[in-house]
């Protein structure tokens, strides 16, 4: 329970953040930290326009995701807190309902029947194919480390083992910033500012979305930074008290929010037709960890 | 009267009764036959299932011995499926074949094969006599195939019959051949028989037997590379034939395979991992060629030989678990698998169904040729959505409970082995994901291209949704696969007792398995309805929000051109561009193409079929040569009846004298030895 709240909390300043690292590292003064939530709350007032091409899926699939995200969000622990829900093989779930809400975004992009947002979609959903085998690769050699196949067992458990968990602890950091990454669209894998539709992946799914249902995907967006970055901290904080792991959490997605700034800042969007590779090599990184925790456990006979 | 001969009486009747009724009255007949039928042995199925066995000898004839019908568990549990999808499947086709009520005797046929293909289905699950158990799988093939080739007047449809039809026959070669093996050293045409043989045979006859039945029972099945009669035999079909096929034809192939699990008694650890290989490949392979196809059924088809490798992983980490002894992975795989063949028997009957809709309103089935559906048909839209999402294995549906309980034994599986066959289990679990991937690719294609944006050709007739009653199976399919979606433990209740014939009691200190996995699917069924709840209370406040603020319509934003035509779209080719790009190596495709030529061309066209390479390596490359071969003989076929006449009087010399000279040569051996 205690997961829900901070990451709702660093939801509110992640995209923030993201904006003001760029912003310095520009030389420019840039807007303020809350401003991404500014503009999401003002999205909610507004009014709506819908193309006369979409169907009632148009309608709904924004409230899907939202949902989705917000669902996967209460299945995050915090440490020794559990998620509001938890249970054997959640991780398997959680994947799953972040797979249904892709589903329906991709095909509330095929919607409205233009060429670019069937672009963006079909790119969507070849990328988010192929970072799912990391994740799922990555949680399952955690559970082989830990012998448990739930999420807060496994990061319960994960401290516990000697200082080369850590190690492969940093391992998993890098995995798993690379799919916040994908999942939220951002450099170097999509680039969120680019002004070309040709060249975008999640920003031109979105073109026709207005007002209400814009918002509700721009807030399913910094959840989903704060989720992943949730993650992220639980690899490391395992059985610490809370006095000195509420602050690391603030620290750690704080310092996820200015990574992610300093690469969009310095680094250009790969090549479109490389993308699909390089993020399957990422499975190959997660198969690195796996290989880890054989010789944790000693099975290399 | 036992139930056994009401159940042999009602099939006749209806067949003798269907020729002489009007046309109207036929498809009545057949639903009222199969429906008391589905009433005798689904109650003896369900007493099954809850533990209670069914037993009884027919007497049969001299040359079948005595004909035991047994319906176990494992029967109970097919059965009620095949029931199922033959009573939603049959009211379906009721309207579907409303478009053909001219026809009378093809209609008539149809009707006759149908009844005969559920009663035979029906049969062979519960018959447990070798001989009867092959001619209830003839008659289920034939009546099968004569249903599939209804349209046979296109040649494209008799083709795949005929190929459906050779192919099955290879397998009933496998199969004869097993059977017979254990009868020839037995005597007995009984099932039990194939356990004591294989009891006697231990090492490598049992193993060996058990892979006859194996490759018998995957050709039904449609396992990679016996898989390539599928993909041309659904999509000739008639829509609900093609649901019944996918949903339980290839099904008896995954029965046949557990029953023979059941009987042989081998190593089960080394049939788990040749199961698990053969499974992982159908599954990756099948819906890899499925994302490359332009025709809806033909996707579909291709996507069986993938759900069949997911059920058949199911059935591997259950050998597996048997194999070390580990009841919960046993008990996890055999569930899995189970559950997941009710589970695409429901989706998949009904995305055909729904694809049947689209076939009936527009007359075609090519998924570039369509779009924009969903306004004109939002029913069919709305239930192939939902198929869509569930055989996609996400939740809230039922795929995603056996693709989780399928998850949970790999995850298992993992904990408990030893290097070789860890890196093993690893790659099935990427295995199993990219499945889930690759088919939600080829899912949003489909739903995308067929039903969402704008049309991209004009039909010249009305497009229009069929009729309400049409809807009602579909629905009910649909309320069936949300309620396992929701509420999964009572199936797995329900599955006790067939997993219980594999795993046996695992004896006090370990709970039962439904038991011990409750816990986890307890919070599963709570979290899933939670989503949808939470999904409603935002979709309120969306309502309530929008309501005080003003909404209106445009056009789709298109950079600015204001008068886009519906070729602009995206197409199905185009939105999985990228992907072909990349799987370049494991696909073929045939190109038709005419370039375009000089300052005004005329006339030009390109179009692209993906082809399977197994097709080309397994079948088409060995008929050639064989053609090649036999041309060699084509003299004797000269035409002349003289030639023929003097064939035949040199086979009966032949068939004459060999024994003949057989017996003389031994009598010179037997003398010569004398000497």
């Amino acid at each position: 329970m205690l997961s829900f709240f901070l990451i709702l909390l660093s939801a509110f300043f992640f995209t923030g953040v993201i904006n003001v690292t760029k912003s310095i590292y520009t030389g420019r003064k840039g807007p303020g930290i809350l401003q991404p939530v500014y503009d999401t709350i003002r999205l909610f007032k507004k009014g709506s326009v819908y193309s006369t091409t979409t169907s009632f899926i148009f309608q709904i699939a924004p409230t899907i995701y939202f949902s989705t995200v917000v669902m996967a969000m209460l299945m995050v622990p915090f440490g020794q807190s559990k998620g509001l829900i938890s249970f054997n093989g959640d991780f398997i779930f959680f994947a799953y309902v972040l797979a249904l809400g892709k589903f329906f975004s991709i095909i509330s992009a095929m919607d409205t029947g233009s060429s670019f947002e069937g672009m963006g979609a079909s790119r969507e959903a070849l990328y988010s194919m192929f970072a799912e085998p990391a994740f799922f690769i990555l949680l399952g050699s955690m559970a082989l480390l830990t012998g448990q196949t739930s999420f807060q067992e496994i990061f319960a458990t994960l401290h516990l083992g000697s200082p080369i968990s850590y190690a492969l602890a940093v391992l998993a950091s890098f995995v798993l910033g690379m799919i916040m990454m994908i999942e939220n669209s951002r450099m170097p894998i999509d680039d969120p500012k680019t002004h070309l539709e040709l060249t975008m992946v999640h920003e031109v799914m979105i073109l026709d979305n207005s007002g209400f249902d814009l918002g509700l995907i721009q807030s399913a967006g910094m959840l989903k930074f704060s989720i992943y970055g949730a993650l992220i901290v639980n690899l490391f904080i395992g059985m610490f008290p809370y006095g000195y792991t509420i602050p690391m959490f603030f620290a750690i997605q704080f310092g996820a929010a200015v990574v992610t700034g300093t690469i969009e800042s310095f680094m250009a969007r790969f090549r479109m037709s490389h993308n699909a590779q390089f993020i399957f090599a990422l499975t190959s990184v997660s198969l690195l960890i796996f290989f880890g925790v054989l010789m944790l456990l000693g099975k290399f006979i | 009267m036992n139930w056994v001969i009401a159940f042999i009486l009602t099939c006749i009747a209806g067949v003798v009764l269907i020729p002489f009724v009007p046309v109207r009255w036929k498809g009545f007949i057949v639903i009222l036959a199969i429906f008391l039928n589905s009433l005798l042995s689904g109650y003896q199925a369900a007493a099954a299932l809850l533990g209670q066995m069914f037993s009884y000898t027919m007497p049969g004839s001299v040359i079948t011995g005595a004909i035991p019908v047994r319906i176990d568990a494992l029967s109970g549990w097919f059965i009620l499926i095949v029931n199922f999808i033959f009573l939603t499947g049959g009211w379906y086709g009721l309207f579907y074949m409303n478009g053909y009520k001219y026809q009378r005797k093809k209609i008539s046929l149809h009707a006759i094969a149908f009844l005969i293909l559920h009663a035979s289905l029906v049969a062979l699950l519960s018959v447990q006599n070798s001989l009867v158990f092959l001619i209830a799988w003839e008659f289920m093939m034939f009546s099968a195939f004569i249903c599939v080739i209804f349209e046979h007047e296109k040649e494209s449809t008799l083709k795949a019959g005929i190929n459906y039809l050779i192919q099955s026959h290879i397998s009933v070669v496998l199969l004869v051949t097993g059977f017979l093996w254990v009868s020839f050293k037995t005597g007995s045409y009984d099932f039990l028989a194939i356990t004591t043989f294989s009891s006697s045979q231990p090492g490598a006859g049992a193993m060996f037997l058990f892979l006859l039945f194996f490759v018998g029972f995957a050709i039904k099945a449609g396992f990679v590379p016996f898989h390539t009669w599928l993909p041309y035999a659904h999509p000739a079909a008639p829509a609900h034939l093609s649901g019944i096929m996918s949903g339980v034809l290839i099904k008896c192939g995954i029965y046949g395979i557990l029953r023979m699990l059941l009987l042989i008694k081998t190593d089960y650890t080394t049939i788990g991992y040749i199961i698990l290989t053969v499974s992982v490949i159908s599954g990756l392979y099948g819906v890899m060629l499925a994302i490359v196809q332009h025709d809806l059924k033909r996707l579909l088809a291709y996507h069986s030989v993938e759900n069949i490798g997911i059920i058949g992983l199911g059935i591997g980490i259950g050998c597996v678990g048997l194999g070390s002894g580990s009841y919960i992975v046993a008990s996890l795989g055999f569930a899995g698998a189970l559950l997941h063949t009710l589970n695409h028997a429901l989706f998949k009957s009904l995305l055909f169904y729904a694809a049947g809709m689209v076939y009936q309103a527009t007359h075609t089935l090519n998924i570039e040729h369509l779009g924009g559906l969903i306004k004109k048909m939002p029913q069919t839209a709305f239930f192939f959505l939902v198929a869509a999402v569930a055989i996609c294995g996400i939740p809230p549906f039922n795929g995603f409970i056996s693709e989780f309980i399928i998850y949970t034994g790999l995850y298992q599986l993992l904990q408990q082995a030893m290097l070789g066959s860890l890196i093993f289990v690893l790659f099935l679990i990427l295995g199993l994901v990219l499945i889930g991937g690759l088919a939600m690719l080829c899912f949003t294609k489909a739903f995308g291209i067929v039903f969402l944006g704008n049309a991209r050709r004009e039909f010249h007739h009305e497009i229009q949704e069929g009729p309400l009653l049409q809807m009602v199976p579909l629905g009910l399919i649909t309320v069936f696969m949300l309620f396992i979606g929701l509420y999964p433990q009572w199936f797995l209740t329900m599955l006790e007792g067939p997993v219980r014939l594999f795993t046996g009691n695992p004896g006090a200190a370990v709970p039962l398995f439904p038991v011990a996995f409750a816990g986890t699917l307890a919070p599963l069924s709570f979290a899933t309805l939670g989503l949808i709840l939470l999904i409603l209370a935002i979709y309120w406040i969306r309502i309530r929000v929008l309501r005080n603020r003003q909404v209106s319509f445009g056009l789709t934003w298109g950079c600015g051109y204001v008068a886009p035509t519906p070729k602009l779209q995206y197409t199905a080719g185009s939105f999985v561009r990228s992907y072909v790009k990349l799987n370049k190596p494991t696909l073929t495709f045939s190109k038709d193409e005419k370039e375009v030529i000089g300052v005004f061309p005329a006339h030009s066209h390109y179009e692209t079929n993906a082809y399977d390479k197994f097709e080309r390596w397994l079948i088409d490359r060995p008929v050639k040569g064989l053609k090649k071969f036999l041309t060699r003989f084509l003299f004797l076929q000269n035409g002349s009846l003289q030639s023929y006449i003097l064939y035949g009087v040199l086979f009966i010399l032949g068939v004459l004298i060999i024994p003949m000279i057989y017996d003389t040569l031994l009598m010179l051996i037997d003398f010569l030895k004398r000497l």
